[in-house]
């Protein structure tokens, strides 16, 4: 039995950060009815990658991800017998998550209002670009403008150069596993204490308010007026020994020196104890091991050892001197790394236009109510399940609800 | 009685420390869970409050930015912005789980508690004892959650993993980066940290409602470096269904015109994004350059894709003299996605973060104020999110925590604090006079 077994939801959602959230409740046993609308769907069915590199609404690896274990049901909302149909669904509904631009479901008379009068326990929760309010709340949003206004972008990159963003959408998954997290708390609190609730969840506050270096400065700003660096870069981020990324024979490997009594591990692991006594690597500066005016020195030294030996190597040579260093793995190596297959973290699953495909699996292992990954569904694919084994239509009814642009 | 909140009456015991686990009791506070840090007299938390004596000659520096008035004294503790984020609705008692009376305290708290979340590295708990097959012994409905770097099972268990070592090794670091430059020169991010704390919060609150359902408590292993691997899943599945090892792409998103472009001023930036023929066409006209409308290697979203550095060129020499927010308003009216991007010294002045309130000015006893700080990242109609209380002083929740939570009586609470259990300040820490 699934950990969110019994709970139902209406997902509205589209692209990534919405579709993430109901993902995530569908993998744990929440039935997730999809409704997507007609004739194409969710518009993430048209991003790459493709199975082949083939183009196809079926074959959107993307798609596929973000949608395990969902049932698909195609729905025009524009439609009045589609708006019918929906409220008929939201009376059995626990949640209702949507993700279209503020006061769209307003204009489609599906205010959450008039959701509860049709059931007064629903929920709803709503993930918008900016927000539902504000003067930006009509504004567009890609993944570089999220992290540019999350004010996260500020202090990526080098001093003298752009900003740089983070790679794919990687900040618009954390939205979205935000919204999971706080649609079950709120969810847990009609169940507790009876509040049902609409949730509203801005993408670039869930980035502003992201723990990390950058916000944190912005509390430090607020204290002193004071911003010492923009971007953070190797050099500046924490001014103890090694601290960045190197290359070692065949690729590169990242260190993070964390604590500035950490010095005796990075010489056991570099098998110098002559450096002990080396005036140039020798307290200075508040404390902090690291001297920056010895920086090039530090760098030539840490460059003879790591190039010697390959990424694999240098982790667990670090690993076992306690130095928190580590390879910079790409695809490929992800895939074959051996702590990943140790815990079996990929999934391999069946669908019928790709046949059997690895997909990544849950990062939380629950050790009562693992997840479950099902293959995304075919767009429509349980049209007559819903349409006629729920809400009672005949299957003959169908073809003509098709015809007039209802589903 | 305080407002009714979603997680009203769920206690959470959190031996959670720097970001990661920090963030999901962020979540879990600010949706009404009662969260107690367990901190120690004797172990400064370095690595959450930072460090509890930094050098004198610090003081009033710009190394010193962090704390208020550039002064981390008199106790840095209480007073650094890290731990001012990360303690927010939160709690704090002290007992030294290094010893076995601490650990006593402690397994009487587990009895009283729903959930323990911590994500030290793994061994950390098994040291002390801790693990969840002795904690479920006491309370066989608590739910435990452990979140260190690589997860608590398979050959890297032991390995040391912050942010950007977990980034490393679940390939994202080799997916950004300037495109120009070798990997050495990329800025270590700590994405990973508030990822895995997201997660971890789902995860909690997935297992407290399998526990109403069937009574049962669980442990949740999570590996942090799978939570970045979950938030990449193009690269993943364009290798898994394909076999491609997608490269890095800096700014850009391919089959689009995208990037950050310098503006007028110290150090002023703009980011957009041109997906279709239409933006591009209302952007040239924009830019006063309707001529490009018609230039072949312009006219498709593969043609611009092909043509990107020529084309960063023409928005470079049209930017650099414009204001970036007038530059972000522009396009924004014209539907394409764009933003100024800001810097701390600007997002307290921008008008749609205050029309929001998403910064609330609070006071602290150890800090003065009011100062800034982020607010929750999600809203409620009913129960409207806000910071109920700042970061808590250390010990600050001892007499309610020892007293009311787990009934130890006034004879028995004089004796912890005898004994160094109880206390509001680091022993054997010297500090300047107050």
């Amino acid at each position: 039995m699934g950990a969110l077994s019994g709970i139902k939801v209406l997902d509205l959602t589209q692209y990534i950060a919405g579709p993430y959230c109901t993902k995530v409740l569908s993998d744990y046993g929440a039935e997730v009815i999809k409704i997507e609308r007609p004739p194409s769907g969710d518009p993430a069915r048209g991003l790459a990658p493709f199975k082949d590199n083939q183009p196809g609404l079926e074959s959107s690896g993307l798609f596929l991800y973000l949608n395990t274990g969902k049932k698909s049901i195609s729905l025009n909302l524009k439609s009045v017998e589609g708006r019918k149909i929906f409220f008929r669904l939201v009376k059995e509904a626990d949640i209702v998550v949507e993700s279209y631009a503020p006061d769209t479901m307003e204009s489609l008379g599906l205010s959450y209002d008039s959701l509860k009068a049709m059931n007064s326990n629903v929920m709803m929760t709503s993930i918008s670009n900016f927000g539902r309010t504000g003067p930006y709340k009509k504004y567009k949003l890609t993944d570089i403008v999220m992290y540019a206004m999350g004010l996260t972008m500020y202090g990526t990159g080098m001093s003298d150069r752009e900003p740089q963003k983070l790679a794919l959408t990687l900040i618009q998954h954390q939205a979205g596993m935000i919204a999971a997290a706080t649609t079950l708390g709120a969810y847990l609190g009609r169940e507790m204490h009876g509040l049902s609730q609409h949730l509203d969840i801005a993408l670039v506050e869930t980035q502003l308010g992201s723990i990390d270096r950058t916000a944190t400065q912005a509390i430090a700003y607020s204290y002193t007026g004071n911003f010492p660096h923009a971007r953070v870069t190797a050099e500046n981020a924490v001014s103890i020994m090694p601290m960045g990324i190197y290359p070692c024979a065949d690729g590169y490997v990242t260190f993070v020196a964390a604590n500035p009594l950490w010095w005796p591990r990075f010489v056991k692991m570099i098998e110098m104890p002559e450096l002990f006594e080396d005036p140039r690597f020798q307290e200075k500066d508040f404390g902090f091991v690291y001297n920056l005016d010895y920086k090039d020195e530090m760098d030539a030294l840490v460059l003879g050892w790591t190039t010697q030996l390959t990424k694999q190597e240098v982790m667990e040579k670090a690993q076992a001197t306690g130095m928190a260093g580590t390879s910079i793995n790409s695809m490929e190596d992800v895939y074959k790394d051996p702590q990943f297959i140790h815990r079996g973290f990929f999934v391999d699953i069946d669908h019928p236009t790709t046949g059997v495909v690895r997909y990544p699996g849950t990062p939380a292992r629950l050790s009562e109510s693992p997840a479950e990954i099902r293959r995304a569904p075919l767009l429509g694919e349980h049209n007559k399940e819903i349409y006629c084994d729920v809400l009672g239509y005949e299957i003959e009814d169908l073809p003509l609800m098709r015809e007039q642009l209802v589903i | 009685m305080t407002e009714t909140l979603p997680l009203t009456g769920i206690r959470v015991i959190d031996l959670s420390i720097v970001w990661a686990g920090p963030y999901a009791t962020i979540l879990l506070g600010d949706l009404g869970a009662e969260v107690i840090r367990i901190e120690s007299l004797q172990h400064p938390d370095i690595n959450t409050r930072g460090n509890p004596t930094p050098p004198a000659g610090l003081l009033g520096t710009p190394r010193a930015f962090m704390y208020p008035d550039s002064n981390p004294y008199p106790r840095p503790w209480e007073r650094g912005a890290s731990f001012a984020y990360s303690g927010r609705n939160k709690k704090s008692v002290t007992m030294d789980l290094e010893r076995s009376s601490g650990r006593e305290i402690f397994m009487r708290l587990v009895e009283q508690s729903d959930v323990i979340i911590e994500n030290g590295a793994a061994g950390t708990m098994e040291k002390l004892g801790l693990t969840y097959d002795v904690i479920k012994q006491s309370n066989p409905g608590i739910i435990m959650c452990s979140m260190p770097g690589y997860g608590t099972n398979g050959p890297y268990k032991y390995f040391k993993g912050y942010g950007a070592n977990v980034e490393g090794v679940g390939g994202h670091t080799y997916l950004r980066g300037y495109t120009d430059m070798d990997f050495s020169g990329t800025s270590p991010v700590f994405h990973a940290d508030p990822a895995a704390g997201a997660t971890a919060a789902f995860s909690i609150l997935a297992a407290i409602n399998h526990k109403r359902n069937t009574g049962k408590g669980q442990y949740i292993n999570l590996s942090q470096a799978e939570n970045v691997i979950s938030a990449i899943p193009q690269a993943f599945m364009d290798y898994s269904m394909n076999g491609i090892v997608r490269e890095r792409l800096g700014n850009r998103q391919q089959g689009m015109v995208q990037g950050c472009y310098q503006c007028a001023g110290d150090d002023n930036w703009v980011v957009l994004t041109i997906s279709t023929d239409d933006q591009w066409k209302d952007f040239c006209l924009l830019m006063g350059m309707p001529e490009l409308v018609s230039y072949p290697r312009f006219s498709s979203g593969i043609a611009r894709w092909n043509n990107h550095d020529e084309i960063d060129g023409i928005i470079s020499e049209w930017t650099k003299d414009l204001d970036h927010y007038e530059v972000f308003h522009k396009l924004q009216e014209f539907g394409i996605a764009a933003g100024p991007v800001i810097k701390p010294q600007e997002v307290f002045d921008d008008p749609h973060v205050i029309a929001r309130g998403f910064y609330e000015a609070h006071e602290h006893p150890m800090i003065g104020g009011p100062y800034m700080y982020p607010g929750p990242v999600f809203d409620l109609s009913e129960t409207p999110m806000r910071i109920r209380k700042m970061h808590p002083v250390l010990g600050s929740d001892n007499e309610y925590v020892y007293k009311e939570v787990m009934g130890y009586t006034d004879s028995e609470y004089d004796a912890f604090v005898e004994d160094q259990h109880i206390g509001d300040i680091y022993i054997g820490v010297d500090l300047p006079e107050e």
